[in-house]
Formats: C-alpha cells, sequence, structure tokens
C-alpha cells in the first residue's frame, strides 16, 4: 500500500524538486561564493568551499563598511516596525469599532496609498526633506516608510478588528473597561497573529527597501543596507566572493527571521495581496 | 462593524484621537506628495531655482512623442510577459498536476519556493548579474562545459539579449509564488468535481478549463494584481543589473522617474512621468478588483 502510493507520488515530489532546485541552486551558489577565494570560485558555484572562511564577511564588515550600513539599517528598520505597527493597531481600530466622523473619506484616503509605489512620492518629497534639512538622515527614510507601512497595516488591522467578537467588549465594556482598556487588555492578545504577520511584512518591505534610501541619503556613512551594497557591486563587481559575503548580510537577516515565521510570511503575502 | 455607536458620555471625535498620529504622518509624507508629484508635472522646474514655470500640459503633450518614454512604458508591458504570464502558466501547470493530494513535506517546498520573494531585490540583482556574467558566470562556465561554447553570450551586455536575460529574473523571482498560490487554492476545490469529470470523459487539459481554472478566479486576481504591479514598479533591479543599457533596451518607467529627476534635473517631465506611472498602476489594479468583485456578486 504504501509502497503503492509512494510510486504514484514520486512524480510530483521530482516535479517539485525541479521547480524548488530553479530557485535555491543560484542562493545556494552565493552562500557557498562567501567562504571562498578568488581561486576557488572558479571551480563552479556548486563545487564546496574548501573551509568556513570568514575573511570576506570580515572585509565587506570593515573595509566595505557594511557594519554602518548594518547599523543604519537596523535603526531604521526596528523604528519604522514599533512605530507603524502600534500606529495601525490605533488607526484599525479607530476604523473598525469607534464612531469615526469622516471616514467614509478618510478610509479611501489612506488605502491610496497602499497602492503608489514611491516614484509617485519620491520627487516632491526628496525636495521638501531638502528644504527641512532632513536629507541625509534617518528622519527622511523613517517617516515616508511609517507612512507607506500605516497605509497597509490601516487595512491589515482594520480587517481583523472588524471580525473580533463583540461579546467579549461588550462583556468588558459593562465591567467599566475604557475604550483604550479594550483594546489592549482583550483585542490586543487576540491579534497576535494578525500583528505578528503585519511585524513580519512591514520588516521584510523596510529592510529591503531600495529608491528611498538612494534618493535621500548622499552621505556614505548614512547609507542603508540594499543601498550599500548596490555601490559596493559599482566597486568590487569582479570580486564575486566579496559580494556574496554582502550580499548575505543583506539578506541573513531576513532569512533568519523567515525561517522561523515563514508561515507568517506567506499568509501575509498571499492573504495581504487579496485585500489589495 | 455595529460596535460603531458611542459610548455614554463620549465625545463624537473620540475615535478621531486613534486615528490622528498615523493618518497624520500618513498624509504629509505621502498623501501629500502625490498631490504635488501630480501639481509638478504641470511645471518646467530644474529644482534649484527659485521660479517654476507653468507650462499647462505642455510636458504631457511631449511624453506622447518621447521615443524614450514610450520604449520605457512598452518595456514595462513586455515585462508582464516575464513577471505574468510565465508564471502564472507554470504554477497553473504544477497545481492541475499535483492536483488536490496532500503531500508529505510541502511545508518544505512551499518555504522554499517563496524564497525569491522575501529578499532584497538588489540581492537578487547581484546574484543574477553574477550568474549572467560573460567571463566568470556560471551560467557561460556551465555551457562552455559541456561544449555548448557557441550558446556562450554577453546576457546582459548584449542588445538584443538582455532585455529577456532581466525578465527572466523577474520570473525566478514570481513563478514561485503563483505556485504556492494556486496549491493552497486548489485545497478548495471538492473533489466531486473532478470525479464527475472524469466520468463524463474529461481529459486532463478539460479539467483544467472547467473546473481548475474557474474556482482559481480569486487566486488567479491576487497573482495578476501582484505580478502585474511588480512588473510595472521594476526599478531595484533594472538599477542594479544593467542601468537600463545597453543603449535603451532595458529602460523602464521607474528608473526614468529615477533618471530624469535625479540626475538630470528635470523635474516636472520626470513627475509628469511619475504621475502617468502611477494611473496605469492604479487603473489595472481598479479593473482586476472590479473584474473580480463582479464574479464575487454573481455568484
Amino acid at each position: 500500500m504504501t509502497r503503492r502510493l509512494l510510486k504514484k507520488l514520486l512524480p510530483n515530489y521530482v516535479i517539485l524538486t525541479l521547480f524548488l532546485l530553479i530557485i535555491l541552486i543560484p542562493i545556494i551558489g552565493l552562500i557557498f561564493s562567501a567562504f571562498k577565494t578568488d581561486i576557488e570560485v572558479t571551480k563552479g558555484p556548486l563545487a564546496l568551499p574548501s573551509e568556513l572562511r570568514l575573511e570576506n564577511f570580515q572585509k565587506a564588515w570593515i573595509t566595505g563598511r557594511f557594519n554602518l550600513f548594518f547599523r543604519n539599517s537596523v535603526v531604521v528598520t526596528s523604528v519604522v516596525v514599533v512605530a507603524s505597527v502600534f500606529l495601525s493597531t490605533l488607526t484599525g481600530y479607530a476604523f473598525a469599532q469607534l464612531p469615526v466622523p469622516g471616514r467614509k473619506v478618510l478610509y479611501p484616503v489612506m488605502l491610496i496609498g497602499y497602492m503608489v509605489p514611491f516614484e509617485a512620492v519620491i520627487i516632491p518629497l526628496y525636495h521638501f526633506m531638502n528644504s527641512i534639512n532632513l536629507t541625509d538622515t534617518y528622519w527622511a527614510l523613517i517617516l515616508p516608510q511609517i507612512g507607506l507601512s500605516v497605509s497597509f497595516g490601516t487595512l491589515w488591522m482594520t480587517s481583523f478588528f472588524r471580525s473580533a467578537p463583540h461579546e467579549l467588549m461588550d462583556a468588558a465594556a459593562i465591567d467599566g473597561c475604557s475604550r483604550w482598556q479594550v483594546l489592549w487588555k482583550i483585542l490586543w492578545p487576540l491579534a497576535r497573529p494578525a500583528i505578528l504577520t503585519l511585524v513580519v511584512l512591514i520588516f521584510m518591505w523596510t529592510w529591503n527597501e531600495f529608491l528611498l534610501a538612494l534618493v535621500m541619503i548622499q552621505d556614505e556613512t548614512m547609507r542603508t543596507l540594499p543601498v550599500g551594497l548596490a555601490f559596493f557591486q559599482g566597486r568590487y563587481s569582479a570580486n564575486i566572493p566579496l559580494m556574496a559575503a554582502g550580499s548575505l548580510i543583506v539578506a541573513g537577516p531576513i532569512l533568519l527571521v523567515y525561517i522561523i515565521f515563514q508561515r507568517y510570511f506567506i499568509r501575509g503575502m498571499l492573504g495581504g495581496a487579496v485585500k489589495g | 462593524m455595529n460596535v460603531q455607536h458611542r459610548w455614554p458620555g463620549e465625545s463624537r471625535f473620540h475615535g478621531w484621537l486613534y486615528l490622528l498620529p498615523g493618518i497624520l504622518i500618513y498624509l504629509v509624507f505621502i498623501f501629500y506628495p502625490i498631490l504635488e508629484t501630480i501639481r509638478t508635472s504641470f511645471y518646467q522646474w530644474d529644482g534649484f531655482s527659485k521660479n517654476r514655470i507653468f507650462i499647462g500640459f505642455e510636458n504631457y503633450i511631449n511624453l506622447v512623442g518621447d521615443s524614450q518614454f514610450l520604449l520605457a512604458l512598452f518595456n514595462n508591458i513586455k515585462f508582464i510577459i516575464f513577471y505574468t504570464i510565465i508564471p502564472i502558466i507554470i504554477g497553473l501547470f504544477l497545481a492541475s498536476l499535483l492536483g488536490r493530494k496532500k503531500l508529505p513535506g510541502m511545508t518544505f517546498f512551499r518555504a522554499g519556493l517563496f524564497l525569491p520573494q522575501i529578499l532584497s531585490m538588489v540581492v537578487v540583482g547581484v546574484t543574477w548579474r553574477w550568474i549572467f556574467n560573460p567571463v566568470f558566470g556560471p551560467l557561460n562556465m556551465g555551457l562552455r562545459a559541456i561544449g555548448l561554447d557557441a550558446l556562450t553570450h554577453s546576457w546582459l551586455g548584449d542588445f538584443k539579449l538582455a532585455f529577456p536575460s532581466v525578465g527572466s529574473i523577474g520570473t525566478w523571482v514570481e513563478y514561485g509564488f503563483c505556485m504556492v498560490l494556486f496549491l493552497a487554492g486548489m485545497q478548495r476545490i471538492s473533489e466531486d468535481f473532478y470525479e464527475a469529470a472524469q466520468l463524463d470523459g474529461a481529459n486532463a487539459f478539460q479539467q483544467l478549463i472547467y473546473i481548475t481554472l474557474p474556482s482559481l478566479r480569486p487566486e488567479l486576481g491576487v497573482a495578476l494584481i501582484t505580478t502585474i504591479i511588480a512588473a510595472l514598479r521594476v526599478f531595484d533591479l533594472v538599477y542594479v543589473t544593467t542601468r537600463g543599457g545597453p543603449g535603451e533596451s532595458t529602460l523602464v518607467t521607474g528608473f526614468l522617474v529615477y533618471r530624469t529627476a535625479f540626475l538630470q534635473n528635470n523635474i516636472g517631465y520626470a513627475a509628469a512621468v511619475a504621475t502617468v506611472m502611477t494611473i496605469v498602476i492604479f487603473a489595472i489594479a481598479l479593473i482586476i478588483l472590479r473584474f473580480q468583485t463582479s464574479h464575487q456578486e454573481e455568484a
């Protein structure tokens, strides 16, 4: 029985594996290359590195200044994630549960932000930031990214709070809870899966954001990781092990979070788009 | 929805307290700049001088005859073949092949297939520039190793090949997403449909057309919106791999906006390109959403 089943399923696994390998081989090749020397890398992308050599990472980290880019990315991303999730919780709660005069205008206005590309805002945004001397600061990256994230977050949290059970809240209200207490004591614990999804999505979008940082930052020491990597490539494009190590520093944190929370990533990206 | 009545003693505007901080940041840093982009598109401005010159629709009139802009827009549309059509075909092929069987280990495959979605496009671009490198890139090295030297090319440096090469990176990013999406949708379809169809003598292709496709309509809508918007927004990937070259063969509107506004300081014109780009994205998203909801109402 199991053998027959296996025979039936085998072609499926073969095809799945084939499509999976097309995706994984470039990534595995990149990971291997990061540990190789210039000579080793010419032996082909899938040849194992002779040892776990960290020189390339050290060189990218210090000479390539990825230590600075990493710090910048961590600062920007953590502020954006915490602020956006907090603010989206408040706006989502208000749109779903509170009386909001003007909701019919405000809600669609918020949603526009979810669809626009950064290209639609970047030109005036740059001149605006420049006029108040905020280019080359974290603020130039943080504030617009919060604006964009709150737009999606509002959509996401509103649809969650609309589906929250009313009996609990009514009971809490009768017990004398304020609106604020209902939100944080009753709804927030229930919302954990929705909030975790929002956290990983905003983390990913902010960490990977490119155009905003490319335009707003001229000072090399203020660059974020993706922009740092793009400029790094301009200088060292022939040095594959070094480029690979730089790429892994950029992709590492997101890969780590993805390995732990992949269900939330996939659910969010499949579900978030449905509501787009 | 029905708890939106006021509580006793509560101000009418209580909800605004919760909205205010989030909405304020959004309005100042996203919504107002959108309007300002549209306004700027009616001006001529170099970005430095004090006076902007109002020129009405002149930027838009110039766009219609600008071969560079038309090429960029056309390239975005051609990218839809690589970002949308090929990945959806691959996804449907796989979904109809695997059907509704629950495969042990599917979580692992799903996570792997989805991987390109979470990577920075700069990392993806750097990786593929290496693979496509004419001298030491694994693609050409592999071709030489199996004696196919005639097939080696300067993939990203060739006027004819650069576009499909960059496009195929898009396919690599999107096809796993479509597969995961459709496989999830397949779980919803009742096995009875397929059994009935088999009794009626429907072959695999007919089952795909008459059962799988109509049942996957919501997933197809998501796949279309997500991947078409990705094709129209391409920027990072082109910036890292080709910068629009060689010549203008991989120029896209996103890169044209960046180049015109920040390298050539032709602000008004760049704003007009950005406005057209945004309108196209909105229009396509709305058409697909409308199509989706109208069918939901019928059902």
